[in-house]
């Protein structure tokens, strides 16, 4: 594998990262949460500047309407919980004061999908895509490791309108470059391949490039994408790369509804119809378990991915 | 300034336009229009540091007003067109397709006045919140003002801003509540009852004023006393009379959401003087 994983990291500790610098570069950027500081890892910021950090108590609802306030009068919030907490439970909320509101709102997302892990179903969000990518106007983004997710927040900052950005709890492999810079709406090459193209976002980003390795070793060259926006989707280098290739895996940590597949299918059947496979959650609740055991078991890991795409490349 | 003369005057053309309006559409809010027609007259005629001409949604260091009752816009699209946010013909376009003055107040539809999109309720306290903070941040002395309804006091999010303006001394924050005791299925006792609302605004640390929402004096007052709150948020809680000022809409729930005939609209105009031409 060309990437090299540098130490295991959670993306939410990028997050928090980043949010401190874009904090230090402007000084508009302030930072809500509900009861979570230290889970959202917003403690540098909080420290740092203690003014500009906003606790709201356990009350989701109404921090998205204080942060819908506080970006009237010109500052750029970022407001953070469990993404269950700041989707689901406020989406009304973030429908009227951020969305059609127009206001320049960050929703800071962390403990995604399964890998949240023991707290179980009632935490772990699969739903939170689809929930965001249908309201006008939000941006989605879902990076896959610490140092894009760092770059992303920081990029979220200097983007005027709604963001939605989704990160997670586990410490997981982190491969791309320290100090990049993030372009919103840009699908990223991870590995070029002519084979089979594997789109992937978030945490399934690594067990891409995984799964293209086992391909490699079997003589098939994968290629693979890192879907770190997806919302606005990347739409020509989806279509330019199953031109290429003429077969799509979409692997991602969320239920089939609304989620990247679904999305990426779109796409194709109107652009480039080609056979597919999903790698995700099906249409199902989460359970209890540590994060590897759980993605095992859902079926979105390194292997399922390796696996979808010779079903695809077979009926090619 | 105007005086109290002046906001009678002022107030009596808003009912007329309310009722216009409302009639012209054959659709809207003219119940809660009408009972909160004397306190908003006084706030956006009197009361608040605003300048229609030099308006933006941040309005840096001039009052801004957050309606959390997003569905009576009637009362609010004619009180910012009398003051001069836009053209007092545009009233005429009220709940048209393609207009500026939607059904519910929208900033997509770049409507001068408008700080902030609302309509599903219990929402625009937590946003008047957020600009309190913003100003505070800023070095901000103006105000922030917020109406809400009794019935909207059902919502949650209510109690959860309740709480969080306090905690925060959100002293810059004078919320409004048009306390007519109707909402849609009746009256507020006979759907929620609310129990002793001004004790539930004190015991969440607020400076709570009672006052009568249909006599300025009153209202003058009130807003005068809430400016003394120390380094608490007030909640003005205005008596008020759904429908106030047409006999036949006077103290029902049943003129919330419903227009009236020709009819009816030229008996509920015979009622109301005509002040400062109608649009």
């Amino acid at each position: 594998m060309k990437y090299t994983d540098t130490g295991k990291k959670d993306t939410r500790s990028g997050f928090g990262a980043g949010l401190y610098e874009a904090g230090k570069q402007d000084s508009r950027v302030v930072a809500l949460t509900a009861d979570l500081k230290g889970s959202l890892k917003m403690d540098k910021f909080a420290d740092e500047f203690p003014e500009r950090f906003v606790q709201c108590g356990i009350a989701e609802a109404n921090m998205i309407g204080v942060a819908a306030g506080l970006a009237i009068t010109g500052k750029i919030p970022f407001a953070g919980s469990f993404a269950e907490f700041v989707t689901g439970r406020v989406y009304d909320q973030i429908r009227q004061e951020v969305c059609y509101g127009e206001t320049n709102v960050k929703i800071a997302a962390s403990h995604a999908g399964i890998t949240l892990g023991e707290d179980g179903a009632t935490h772990q969000t699969m739903e939170d895509i689809a929930l965001m990518r249908a309201l006008p106007g939000m941006v989605v983004i879902n990076p896959c490791d610490y140092n894009q997710t760092k770059a992303a927040t920081i990029a979220a900052a200097k983007y005027d309108g709604p963001v939605y950005l989704r990160f997670g709890r586990p410490s997981v492999p982190n491969f791309t470059p320290e100090d990049q810079d993030f372009e919103i709406g840009k699908a990223y090459v991870m590995n070029e391949g002519k084979d089979v193209t594997i789109f992937a976002t978030g945490h399934t980003v690594w067990e891409a490039l995984k799964a293209a390795d086992m391909l490699e070793a079997e003589g098939i060259c994968a290629e693979v994408i890192d879907i770190a926006t997806i919302k606005p989707l990347d739409e020509q280098a989806v279509v330019e790369s199953v031109m290429k290739t003429g077969a799509a895996v979409v692997a991602e940590e969320h239920n089939m509804p609304g989620g990247l597949g679904e999305l990426i299918a779109g796409v194709l059947a109107a652009r480039r119809p080609s056979p597919m496979a999903y790698v995700n959650g099906g249409d199902k609740f989460g359970q209890t378990g540590k994060p590897a055991e759980l993605m095992a078991a859902y079926g979105i890991d390194a292997e399922h991915i390796a696996e979808a795409a010779k079903t695809v490349i077979d009926r090619k | 300034m105007a005086n109290i003369e002046e906001l009678k005057r002022i107030s009596s053309q808003v009912r007329r336009d309310i009722v216009r309006m409302v009639s012209a559409a054959q659709s809207g809010h003219p119940g809660g229009s009408l009972s909160s027609a004397d306190v908003l007259t006084a706030l956006y005629f009197n009361v608040m540091n605003i300048d229609p001409s030099n308006w933006s949604r941040e309005s840096k260091g001039q009052d801004i007003f957050v309606l959390s009752a997003g569905h009576i816009t009637p009362v609010y699209y004619s009180i910012l067109s009398r003051r001069g946010f836009f053209p007092v013909e545009e009233l005429a376009t009220f709940r048209k397709f393609g207009a500026r003055l939607q059904g519910h107040p929208s900033v997509e539809k770049g409507l001068p006045g408008i700080t902030q999109a609302s309509g599903s309720l219990g929402q625009g306290l937590s946003a008047a919140a957020g600009v309190a903070l913003g100003k505070k941040l800023d070095g901000d002395a103006s105000r922030v003002y917020v109406l809400c309804g009794d019935g909207e006091s059902e919502e949650g999010q209510i109690w959860e801003a309740a709480m969080f303006a306090s905690h925060h001394k959100l002293n810059n924050l004078i919320a409004i509540t048009d306390w007519n005791g109707q909402q849609i299925d009746g009256t507020v006792d006979a759907v929620s009852g609310q129990g002793d609302l001004e004790s539930k605004w004190k015991a969440f640390g607020w400076n709570v004023i009672v006052a009568d929402g249909h006599d300025f004096e009153s209202i003058l007052d009130a807003f005068d006393k809430a400016k003394e709150s120390g380094e608490l948020p007030t909640m003005i809680l205005f008596k008020t009379d759904m429908g106030h000022g047409i006999d036949f809409m006077s103290g029902t729930c049943k003129w919330h959401g419903k227009a009236p005939s020709a009819e009816q609209c030229e008996q509920a105009l015979a009622q109301i003087e005509e002040t400062l031409g109608d649009y």
